[in-house]
C-alpha cells in the first residue's frame, strides 16, 4: 500500500478534492438523516440535540396525510412507467423504418428539444397550454364545449402530468434504443428474410430481441426511481386545490420540513423514501439477473 | 428494395403521418407561446391566439427589457452557470481520469464511493440542514458545491479516457512526465470532443436548474432567471401593478407570462442545433457502460 501511494502519489493526490466534495455534500447528508431519530432544532446542531428513537417515523405512520401522498407517489410514478417506458420504444422502432435521412434526423431534433430546457420554463408552456383561454380550451370551445380549469381542477392532475411527461421525454428516450438498433447484425435480418419474414416478423424475431437488454436495462432504472417522480414538476405545477392528487411524498416532505420547520419529521419521510428507492433498484436489479440475465451489476 | 409488400408500404404511410404528428404536437405549444407573447390582451383573453400573433404590439416586451430586476437575475444566471461549469468541469476531469487508470490500488473503493451516491443519497432536509449549516445561503456556492459533481458525467468521461491509447501515456512515462504533466499535455488535448461535451452538460444543467436558487437565496436580486420565471408562473409576483386598470397594465397582464417564459428560453433554443448532437454522442458514451 505505502509503495503504491509513493508510486501514485499524483494520480491519489487528483481525488482528494473529488472526495472531499463527496464526504461533504454526499455522505454527510446520508449520516445527517439521524436527525431522523433525533430532535433537530433549526439553526441548532446539524445531528441534531438528543435522541427520540423512532417516534417521527410513528408520527407518519399515523398521519393519514402522508397515506394520501404515499398512494398519489404510486399512483402518479405508476402512470409514468406505464407511459414513459414503452412509447420511446415505439417511436424508436418507428423512426428506425424512415429510409430518408434528413426526415429521420429532423423528427429526432425536434423531439430532443424540450429535454434541453429548464423545468421552469416546461411548466410555464404546461400552464399557458391549458389556461383558460389558452389553446386547449380553444379547442373545447370550437366543438362547442365549455372550458376546463385544468389547473384548478384535482380530478385532471394526474392526466396532466404523464401527458406533458410523455411530451418532454419521449423523444430523448429513443436514443439509447436508436443505438441499439443500429449494432443488430444486418446477416439476421438477411436470414429471416431467406426464411420467409415480412417485416412484421423481422421486428418481432430480430429487432425486439436486439434491443432487449436496453429494454431490460432502462426498466430496471425506471423502476428503481419509480418513487421519485418529478418532484420539481409537481411543485411548479401544484397548488392547494389539487393537493388531492398531486401532491406526493417528496412535494410533502418539502412542505412540512421546510416551509413549516418540523425537519426531524420531515426527514424522516425523506429516509423512509430513500430507503424504499434503494430497495426497488436492487429488487429490479435481481429480478432481472435471474429471469432475464441482464443486470446492472 | 426489391420486393415491398403492399401492407409494408401503407405502414409506411401511416408512419410518416404518425411522426409528422410527433413533430407538430411537439413544436406547437413553443410556436404557440411565441405568438401569445406579441398578441393584444382582448385577442389572448378571448382565446383567439393559436399559430400566429394577433393584435400584434411589444408592450410586453418592453415591459420585461426594462425591468432591472429581470436583467440581474439573467446576470445571475451568467455568473453561477459559468462559475459552477468551470469547478465542476476541473473536479469531474481530475476523478474520472483517477478512476480510469485500471492499475490503480484501490480503485474500485474510489468508483464505489461515487456510484453509490447514484442510488441512495441523503435527501432534501440533511441537504438543505448541511447548506443553511455551513454558512452558504445567499451564496453562489449554494448553487454551486452541492451540484459540483454528477456521476453521469463522472462515468462518460471515465469511460472516455479508458478508451485512450495507452501507449502515449507509457511512453511520456518513459520521458520522465509526471502525472499531471501528462494529464495536462497528452491526455487532455486527446479529450477535447469529451470535454466540450461535458462543458455542455454541465452548463445547460446550471443554466435550467431553478430549485437551488429558490431554496437557498432569500433576496431576489440574487435569484436566477428560472426563479424569475417561477415566481411569475405561480402568481407569487405579477409583474405589474394589480390595481392598475391602464390598456398596458392590462396587456402586460394578458401576456408577461408568455414574453418571460420566450426570453428565458431563448439563449437555449439559439444555442441547440448546434449542441444537440455533443448531448447524443455524450449518452452513448455513457451508455457503454453506465
Amino acid at each position: 500500500m505505502l509503495q503504491s501511494v509513493r508510486r501514485d502519489w499524483q494520480l491519489y493526490s487528483l481525488a482528494v478534492l473529488p472526495l472531499v466534495f463527496f464526504l461533504i455534500f454526499r455522505y454527510l447528508p446520508m449520516i445527517g438523516n439521524v436527525i431522523a431519530f433525533r430532535r433537530y432544532e433549526p439553526g441548532g446542531d446539524l445531528f441534531g440535540e438528543y435522541w427520540v428513537g423512532l417516534r417521527y417515523f410513528r408520527m407518519f405512520l399515523d398521519d393519514p396525510t402522508f397515506w394520501q401522498v404515499f398512494t398519489n407517489t404510486i399512483v402518479i410514478g405508476g402512470l409514468t412507467l406505464l407511459f414513459c417506458f414503452p412509447l420511446p420504444i415505439v417511436l424508436a422502432l418507428l423512426l428506425n423504418e424512415v429510409r430518408t435521412r434528413w426526415l429521420k434526423g429532423f423528427v429526432q431534433t425536434v423531439s430532443y428539444l424540450p429535454h434541453f430546457l429548464s423545468i421552469v420554463v416546461i411548466a410555464g408552456l404546461i400552464l399557458q397550454t391549458v389556461s383558460v383561454d389558452g389553446v386547449i380550451n380553444q379547442g373545447l370551445r370550437a366543438v362547442g364545449q365549455d372550458p376546463v380549469a385544468f389547473i384548478q381542477d384535482p380530478g385532471w392532475f394526474r392526466t396532466l402530468y404523464v401527458s406533458s411527461e410523455v411530451w418532454q421525454t419521449v423523444g430523448w428516450g429513443t436514443i439509447l434504443y436508436l443505438a441499439a438498433l443500429t449494432t443488430i447484425d444486418a446477416d439476421l435480418y438477411d436470414q429471416a428474410k431467406v426464411d420467409g419474414a415480412n417485416r412484421w416478423r423481422q421486428t418481432w424475431h430480430v429487432t425486439l430481441p436486439g434491443i432487449r437488454p436496453t429494454m431490460i436495462t432502462l426498466l430496471i432504472l425506471n423502476i428503481g426511481t419509480f418513487l421519485a417522480v418529478g418532484f420539481e414538476k409537481i411543485l411548479l405545477l401544484y397548488n392547494p386545490l389539487t393537493y388531492g392528487t398531486a401532491d406526493v411524498v417528496s412535494t410533502y416532505l418539502y412542505r412540512v420540513g421546510i416551509v413549516s420547520g418540523s425537519f426531524s419529521y420531515a426527514a424522516a419521510i425523506g429516509l423512509f423514501e430513500s430507503l424504499i428507492g434503494l430497495a426497488l433498484v436492487l429488487g429490479a436489479n435481481t429480478l432481472s439477473r435471474r429471469v432475464a440475465g441482464t443486470s446492472l451489476w | 428494395m426489391v420486393t415491398e409488400s403492399r401492407g409494408y408500404r401503407v405502414f409506411q404511410l401511416v408512419n410518416g403521418i404518425v411522426l409528422t404528428a410527433v413533430v407538430l404536437v411537439t413544436l406547437f405549444p413553443f410556436v404557440n407561446i411565441v405568438a401569445r407573447s406579441f398578441s393584444g390582451e382582448q385577442e389572448i383573453r378571448s382565446g383567439q391566439v393559436t399559430l400566429w400573433p394577433k393584435g400584434f404590439n411589444t408592450t410586453t416586451y418592453e415591459k420585461v427589457m426594462s425591468d432591472a430586476l429581470f436583467w440581474t437575475n439573467y446576470r445571475n444566471t451568467v455568473v453561477y452557470t459559468v462559475v459552477a461549469t468551470v469547478i465542476a468541469l476541473f473536479l469531474t476531469t481530475c476523478y474520472a481520469y483517477v478512476l480510469s487508470k485500471r492499475q490503480l490500488r484501490g480503485r474500485s473503493v474510489l468508483v464505489g464511493v461515487a456510484v453509490f451516491t447514484m442510488f441512495f443519497n441523503g435527501g432534501l432536509i440533511p441537504n438543505y440542514v448541511l447548506v443553511s449549516a455551513l454558512g452558504l445561503r445567499n451564496t453562489l456556492w449554494a448553487i454551486v458545491l452541492p451540484n459540483a459533481i454528477s456521476v453521469f458525467n463522472l462515468l462518460v468521461m471515465k469511460a472516455f479516457f479508458e478508451s485512450l491509447p495507452t501507449e502515449l501515456e507509457e511512453a511520456a512515462a518513459v520521458d520522465g512526465s509526471g502525472t499531471y504533466g501528462t494529464l495536462l499535455r497528452i491526455v487532455l488535448p486527446l479529450s477535447k470532443a469529451v470535454l466540450a461535451t461535458m462543458l455542455l452538460f454541465y452548463a445547460v444543467a446550471f443554466w435550467n436548474s431553478w430549485f437551488a436558487g429558490f431554496l437557498y437565496m432569500d433576496k431576489q436580486e440574487l435569484f436566477p432567471v428560472t426563479v424569475y420565471l417561477r415566481n411569475l408562473i405561480a402568481g407569487a409576483t405579477s409583474g405589474t401593478d394589480v390595481t392598475a386598470t391602464s390598456e398596458a397594465a392590462l396587456q402586460i397582464a394578458a401576456s408577461i407570462q408568455a414574453v418571460t417564459i420566450v426570453l428565458t428560453m431563448l439563449p437555449i433554443m439559439l444555442v441547440y442545433p448546434f449542441i444537440q448532437r455533443f448531448f447524443v454522442s455524450g449518452v452513448m458514451l455513457g451508455a457503454v457502460k453506465g
